[in-house]
């Protein structure tokens, strides 16, 4: 299994990161072995709709979810659309935490209703 | 003969000089047809006080897939530069804030699955106003991003009379919006105040009279408030200084009412017409 | 790290004059802020606050179809498909009306058309005496000034994050489109910085159904307002109408305007000028919201 997390800084000590479109980098990681590797996140620059660019590239890493803090509309459809399933980090601060919890199944998963339109 | 004002900043007076310009040339015939193009924030109306007669829903044409169709091929998402349609999982998604209306997916489309449909950004109004001025203007709406379709629409949407004097009220700023306001003007009218943040924008807003090769003057408004930076400039770049408008309480508690320069100070109005007999007589060089 | 936008709607109201008065009184007050210039088409920040360029980088906005005259058989394809009278009949692309939607480029029967990135301006990190300033320059008649504010804002948070800022001050730009839903993005609070005449009320308006579409919560300050007395009552049922609070009412001074001459933000030039002392209220407001989310 795999998930992507959205960081401050490319490593797994780094605090997360609360918003998907504009997270600084990707982390992708293995719950189980915790091995990871990071990319810069390809829509962080984009303006306005920012979620489609790196909802494009998620779905292009065959992750099977994310965790973020934050999914705005246009990342919620395009995610929702590829079937990967989206988490949102609550009160987590932490990598290391935020896989945790998952693997705990304490993370809220972010239902069918998409959010309202926000940048 | 199109006169465009504009100005780089905000705030320096573009539609208080437009709107008094207009009405200086009321006696005109045909009397002037105004446009205004700040359509993300358009004020004209609060000082020409039109009555609407005509009204059209404007926006761009986005793609619409027939998922019957769809091969989910990508080809689509390819050639859209601006990440507006995707194909994720079996699906193909339109993010319409971000289409631009080229029509490229459409085209490219090897299943002929994309039809085309209106996607309305704003509207467009126009109809009679003060002295007899014909009035257009355009709004976006709350949330769009994009105001150049709905300029680009608001200035094909209703053609001038043979010699009716155009005057298109240009909003702030340097960038796109602007460049749609203004192009085709015969000239452009640049307002400014006499401080550095006037100056600072002058710059810019004359380098765009540059690129798209209109003559271009200056209205200073507000003289007197800061310093000589703007007169020294427009010295050293040959830009015309056609009228200064110093500052006045009165007339600024006049403008915060609703009138115009030349309803507070109406012999402004002689000033404008002789602006516009020199535009026109090409007396006005840069 | 709470980041702070401050907005108008119509230009001119006095943003960047409260940014500046902002930036000095968050340094004065101990309170270490980043500062962003998110109005790229017109960046006056700058002006007052004496910013010292650390890096610049070029900033590639769109792109531009470029034709290629051998390969060119002036079919009229591309006239025929470009949907913004960018193409000349002798087959030359208009730079400024191209909009880089590569539509020609794939619709060329003889590849004659290549699309190639502009530059469309540079983007700036710098240092000011109150803290380090993210700014840009968009080259005039350029598009993608969104982007550019993007840009300009990411780096500004990155900074904040990295280096545990608990504030960003945002000096946006006037209007509601897209460079003023690019700086509104991400905000934790609104400004929204008004004057009280026919226009300023209008665009009031607009700015607040604005921020209100985009869940950004809104306050709004008052300018010049002494200049029209019935201006500032109709702003003030306006915002008790829709619940939104008036944080501050700055009186017209002329000191604003000698600070800017003297490239100052007003509250360090003169103190106790009374847009100053207005000012200094507003401010405190302001932090007051910001730290109680209330």
């Amino acid at each position: 299994m795999k998930i992507l997390i959205t960081t401050v800084a490319p490593n797994l000590e780094s605090e997360v990161d609360p918003r998907f479109g504009r997270g600084a980098y990707f982390l992708i990681v293995d719950p189980a072995t915790l091995e990871w590797h990071a990319h810069p996140n390809p829509g962080v620059n984009a303006s306005g709709g920012a979620g489609i660019q790196s909802a494009q590239f998620v779905v292009e890493q065959k992750v099977d979810a994310v965790i973020s803090g934050d999914f705005g509309p246009n990342a919620f459809d395009a995610l929702n659309a590829a079937n990967i399933a989206m988490y949102l980090f609550g009160a987590t601060r932490t990598v290391r935490d935020a896989i945790a919890r998952f693997n705990a199944g304490e993370l809220e998963r972010v239902g069918a209703a998409a959010p309202q339109r926000r940048v | 003969m199109k006169i465009a004002i504009a100005s780089g900043k905000g705030g320096t007076g573009k539609t208080t000089i437009a709107t008094s310009l207009a009405l200086s040339l009321a006696n005109v015939t045909p009397a002037p047809l105004f446009l205004d193009c700040d359509v993300e924030a358009p004020n004209a109306h609060l000082f020409l006080r039109p009555t609407f007669e005509r009204r059209q829903d404007v926006g761009i044409l986005i793609p619409r897939v027939d998922e019957s169709k769809c091969t989910y091929c990508g080809k689509c998402a390819e050639v859209c530069q601006y990440h507006a349609i995707a194909v994720l999982g079996k699906k193909t998604l339109v993010f319409a804030q971000l289409c631009h209306g080229c029509g490229s997916c459409t085209l490219v489309c090897p299943e002929r699955a994309i039809s085309e449909i209106p996607d309305v950004m704003g509207v467009i109004e126009s109809g009679t106003a003060r002295a007899g001025i014909t009035f257009a203007r355009g709004m976006l709406n709350i949330g769009e991003p994009m105001a150049v379709p709905v300029i680009r629409q608001l200035k094909k949407w209703i053609a001038p009379e043979s010699n009716q004097i155009v005057i298109m009220d240009a909003p702030p700023g340097t960038s796109c919006p602007v460049v749609e306001s203004v192009r085709g003007a015969d000239f452009l009218l640049l307002v400014t105040e006499p401080t550095p943040f006037g100056l600072h924008d002058l710059r810019l807003a004359a380098q765009i009279a540059r690129e798209l090769k209109i003559p271009a003057g200056v209205i200073v408004n507000r003289d007197g408030i800061g310093d000589a930076s703007v007169d020294a400039f427009c010295a050293a770049e040959r830009l015309p200084i056609l009228l200064r408008v110093p500052f006045d309480r009165a007339l600024a508690e006049g403008i915060a009412r609703g009138q115009t320069l030349v309803d507070v100070r109406p012999e402004y109005g002689a000033w404008f017409r002789q602006i516009v007999a020199q535009i026109a007589n090409r007396e006005v060089v840069r | 790290m709470k980041q702070l936008v401050i907005l108008s709607g119509k230009g001119g109201t006095g943003k960047t004059s409260v940014a500046a008065a902002f930036a000095h009184l968050a340094d004065a007050d101990s309170l270490r802020a980043v500062l962003a210039d998110a109005d790229v088409d017109a960046a006056n920040l700058e002006l007052v606050l004496s910013p010292r360029v650390i890096e610049e980088h070029d900033f590639v906005g769109g792109s531009v179809a470029v034709i290629d005259p051998d390969l060119c058989n002036n079919c009229d394809t591309c006239i025929q498909v470009c949907r913004f009278d960018a193409i000349s009949l002798s087959h030359h692309v208009d730079p400024i009306a191209c909009d880089g939607c590569a539509a020609c480029v794939y619709q060329c029967p003889t590849n004659a058309i290549r699309i190639e990135p502009q530059i469309a301006g540079r983007w700036f990190r710098s240092e000011t005496r109150y803290g380090p300033l993210f700014h840009a320059a968009l080259r005039p008649a350029q598009e993608n000034s969104g982007k550019l504010v993007t840009l300009v804002k990411q780096q500004a948070r990155l900074r904040a994050l990295d280096e545990n800022y608990p504030l960003v001050i945002v000096d946006g730009p006037p209007g509601i489109g897209c460079p003023v839903i690019s700086a509104v993005s991400g905000a934790d609070l609104a400004l929204i910085v008004t004057e009280p005449t026919v226009a300023g009320i209008h665009d009031l308006e607009r700015a607040l159904q604005t921020t209100a579409h985009f869940r950004v919560p809104s306050f709004v300050c008052i300018n010049k307002a002494d200049v029209y007395p019935d201006g500032a009552a109709q702003i003030e049922a306006h915002c008790r109408e829709h619940a939104i609070e008036i944080v501050g009412r700055i009186p017209f001074d002329q000191t604003v305007t000698e600070a800017m001459v003297n490239g100052a933000p007003v509250t360090a030039y003169r103190a106790d000028a009374p847009a100053s002392r207005a000012l200094r209220a507003v401010w405190e407001r302001v932090c007051a919201r910001l730290e109680n989310g209330q």
